[in-house]
């Protein structure tokens, strides 16, 4: 094939690239002049972005439509918590701790919802969840049903903490959102990349394979079943760190927030399928769609819930590839290019095969 | 007038054209074969008349109505029925509710009824209320040309119904024709059998390759007439 | 003797569970659709019983009588405007407008009837039982346990011994084929989902009468009815019914324990179900 080159680079792409790294500077920064609401609410952000991401993973990528991911969230934060509570370890290492208790229950969390079939899956997923948090408010040394919080010393011993208190020259409450914000900064980044390397792996062009079609897939070797828990776990890996993150900010916890199955799969669904579901560009976009209708209706209640669940079915049955599907087949935008395309190469002549 | 036709009738199967502007006429009473061999186009000729596949209006008529663009059970409430490729009986049915199922549109009285449908296949009768799946291949596929029968139509498109079959089952099925014809129903039967479609048509299409190829009546066509119309004429 | 009691209570609440899981099994065994709404259309038609008893003074049962030519129409238009757009191969659009669905009817709920929760009264029947030995079994519990399985057999009637019931079979076996018979599956579909609704009305009036219910009460309903799906086996009605009790049974049991263990006692045994026999326990032959 002399004249062709495989690429899976685009002009655009190279253009966001060069965008995205410049914005990352300036994120990363940001804390210095950033006021610590801002910082607060780009948390939020940057925490339902690695959220979503995951869950797109899941289901875009893995078609695994998990109602229950609340587990994970829940489960990981709980762990940091016990971790915090019972042997006073320290929370930023209780973040790894978070990820690797999430990823426990995940298989046995599998073991189970694989054996339903299709859609039943997505709600064996949520009674597993259940179960999760209905166990975890018996767990009376966390604070049962009621719920505690972070104990001040785990708080205070909080790595790099007093670090950023005496650098920004603030209080020690702020300097905490400080690290967290950068943690947050630097978990939706490794997901991001993580995911975008994995979907260019061979391993991650054998799952777009196993969305589009099982059979297909199968039958050149793509070992589904297998693919699913390497999805699965991850995902809940991911998701576990993440809730440890959200509650280790939030500096409370309960068995009703930390498995709410409204603010960790609700929300971060919506996200997903508004900004573009099976794409990396749809969840960036749908989180800040999000953000900007919280911080617009906020103050409706529940209008506002009603507004985001009808703008989700309008979606599916509109424009079943969101907003950023839109976009792209209108503008053949891609930022995270994923397939690979043929190039003429142009320096060589035509015709040369005959 | 013919009763159904098809007037440059396009295709398409996914991206693939499958047909290229097929003109098909089956009078009233009359019995006409297509065959052609595999990928001829005959499927997609079939789903298009009978609506599994949505055509442009004027491309298919039936008794002067403009029909191609109708979803199936209307055209089926017209007066076609469908022997469909591969019996398609449903499992989770008896035989007999198999049967019930040709008429839960059309109700229409005729010649047909559960108890002519029996007597044209005895067998059926006896197996009744045994699930579909449970008989044998040739028992099914009676079971499915009954159930298209049920509805007293006006048109019979019988799709591949030798398909898998062993020749003497085969001659077992179409020795029920003469009777079905007798009661006045228009019969198309699509074919890979040429034999056997020659022998029960008035008039025979040969296609190949989503064109219409050759047609004429039986007694007129030569072996290699119908030898080059079917695999293409050795070049 | 006090652990017949309990047993007997459970049999009685797995009829309430059965009810709420009919629907979902109808629905699901004529076109495989898992609708993520089904426990607040469940709290919606509670609700709509409130709102008629309250409004105009009926009884509860005559409310829902009313009640249920409404919900039909509710679900037959939903399936035909809504549901029927997103049925085919792919299960991802079916599912994420039913919960997006789900999403907006608590949250309309709320909006319209507030948080606090209520309950529809039934007057002298709430505290009615009836002595059986030395056992007492209330009337509405025994009510909704005969309702359980009056519901089953008229369901079962439906489906064996009618012609809606053979074109739902024959849908669900094969919808194309099917359609060359000269049924049209987005009515079919919209006869089932109506159908659906119209038990969902009885499960609500039984929800509604005998417990508080509030907003955010659906969703529990969903999964029991999910769990009482899944242990019958999906599609079987029957089964649907056995897997009603025993959620039922579990949870009354678990709760005999330890209060605090009732609902998760439930979901424990749907789990040691699943682990034991995946396909339920009245799987049907073939899918």
């Amino acid at each position: 094939m002399a004249g062709y080159t495989v690429t899976t680079r685009t002009r655009a792409s190279q253009i966001a690239a060069a965008f995205a790294l410049v914005l990352l500077i300036v994120a990363i920064l940001l804390p210095a002049f950033a006021s610590r609401s801002l910082i607060q609410d780009l948390f939020f952000i940057l925490t339902m972005l690695t959220l979503a991401q995951y869950w797109n993973l899941l289901a875009g990528y893995g078609g695994l439509v998990s109602v229950g991911q609340q587990a994970f969230v829940g489960f990981g934060a709980y762990s940091l918590f016990g971790g915090a509570i019972l042997w006073g370890l320290n929370p930023i290492a209780g973040l790894l701790l978070a990820g690797v208790a999430a990823l426990i229950i995940a298989v046995p969390t599998a073991f189970f919802a694989f054996r339903l079939q299709g859609a039943y899956f997505a709600i064996g997923t949520w009674v597993v969840a259940e179960v999760v948090r209905l166990s975890v408010a018996q767990w009376k040394a966390v604070g049962g049903g009621t719920g505690t919080s972070l104990p001040r010393d785990a708080r205070d011993a909080m790595w790099g903490a007093e670090w950023i208190e005496i650098a920004f020259d603030t209080r020690s409450s702020a300097a905490r959102d400080i690290l967290a914000y950068w943690l947050a900064l630097l978990l939706a980044v490794a997901t991001i990349g993580g995911i975008y390397w994995f979907l260019r792996t061979k391993r991650g062009l054998a799952l777009a394979a196993l969305r589009d079609n099982v059979e297909a897939a199968r039958s050149v070797g793509v070992d589904s079943e297998r693919m699913k828990w390497v999805v699965f776990l991850v995902a809940a890996f991911g998701t576990g760190i993440a809730g440890g993150l959200i509650f280790l900010q939030n500096g409370r916890i309960s068995p009703d927030s930390a498995f709410s199955v409204i603010d960790w799969t609700a929300f971060v669904i919506f996200i997903v399928v508004i900004g573009g579901i099976g794409t990396i560009e749809g969840p960036i976009l749908g989180v800040l769609i999000f953000f900007g209708l919280q911080t617009l209706l906020a103050d409706f209640g529940s209008w506002y819930l009603m507004v985001l669940g009808g703008l989700g079915i309008v979606v599916m049955l509109f424009a079943p590839g969101g907003l950023w599907g839109l976009l792209s087949d209108r503008t053949g935008l891609r930022l995270f290019p994923i397939q690979r395309r043929l190039e003429r190469r142009a320096t060589i002549e035509e015709n040369s095969d005959g | 007038m013919s009763l159904l036709e098809t007037r440059d009738l396009t295709g398409f199967y996914g991206d693939f054209q499958a047909l290229f502007g097929v003109d098909i006429t089956l009078s009233e009473g009359e019995t006409v074969a297509v065959i052609g061999a595999n990928g001829a186009g005959k499927t997609t000729l079939m789903r298009s008349i009978s609506g599994v596949i949505t055509q442009a209006p004027g491309m298919v008529r039936f008794d002067g109505r403009e029909i191609g663009a109708l979803p199936p059970d209307e055209i089926m409430a017209l007066g076609i029925a469908v022997v469909p490729e591969g019996r398609k009986l449903f499992p989770s049915l008896s035989v007999e509710e198999n049967l019930m199922m040709g008429c839960h549109r059309r109700k229409v009285a005729g010649p047909w009824s559960l108890d002519t449908v029996y007597g044209l296949f005895p067998i059926l009768k006896e197996r009744r209320h045994q699930p579909g799946t449970a008989l044998s291949g040739g028992q099914q596929q009676m079971v499915s040309i009954g159930r298209a029968l049920m509805s007293n139509p006006r048109v019979l498109l019988c799709d591949e119904i030798s398909l898998g079959l062993a020749p003497v089952v085969i001659k077992d099925i179409y020795a029920a024709f003469p009777q079905i014809r007798e009661t006045g129903a228009s019969v198309v039967v699509v074919e890979q059998d040429v034999g056997q479609a020659m022998k029960v048509a008035d008039r025979v299409y040969c296609m190949m390759e989503g064109r219409v190829t050759l047609s004429g009546r039986p007694s007129d066509l030569s072996r290699e007439a119908i030898h080059d119309a079917y695999f293409g004429a050795a070049a | 003797m006090i652990w017949v009691d309990t047993v007997l209570q459970g049999v009685l609440l797995g009829g309430l569970y059965a009810l709420f899981a009919l629907g979902l099994s109808l629905v699901f065994g004529i076109m495989r659709l898992v609708n993520l709404a089904h426990g607040d259309l469940i709290v919606l038609a509670a609700y709509l019983i409130l709102m008629l008893v309250t409004l105009l003074g009926l009884g509860p049962f005559v409310a829902a009588l009313i009640a249920l030519p409404v919900m039909f129409a509710v679900g037959w238009v939903l399936q035909r405007l809504v549901l029927n757009r997103v049925l085919g191969p792919d299960i991802l659009p079916p599912l994420l407008v039913t919960f997006g669905l789900s999403v907006v009817l608590q949250n309309a709920l709320q909006e319209g009837f507030s948080a606090d929760s209520r309950r529809i009264p039934a007057g002298w029947l709430e505290t009615a039982s009836v002595p059986v030995g030395p056992i007492s079994l209330g009337v509405m519990p025994l009510l909704t346990f005969g309702s359980a399985i009056l519901v089953t057999l008229a369901l079962q009637f439906v489906f064996y011994r009618t012609a809606l019931g053979r074109a739902f079979r024959a849908t669900s076996d094969d919808p194309v084929t099917a359609s060359l018979m000269g049924v049209k599956p987005a009515s079919v579909f919209a006869m089932a989902t109506g159908i659906a609704m119209v038990v969902v009305t009885i499960a609500a009036l039984y929800l509604g009468t005998r417990a508080n219910f509030d907003p955010t009460t659906g969703p529990a309903r969903l999964i029991y009815a999910f769990e009482a799906v899944i242990i019958g086996g999906l599609g079987s009605l029957w089964g649907t019914l056995a897997g009603g009790i025993i959620i039922g049974v579990a949870q009354t049991v678990g709760a005999k324990i330890n209060p605090e263990w009732q609902i998760l006692a439930g979901h424990v045994a749907f789990l040691v179900v699943l682990l034991v026999r995946p396909r339920g326990l009245f799987p049907r032959a073939f899918d």
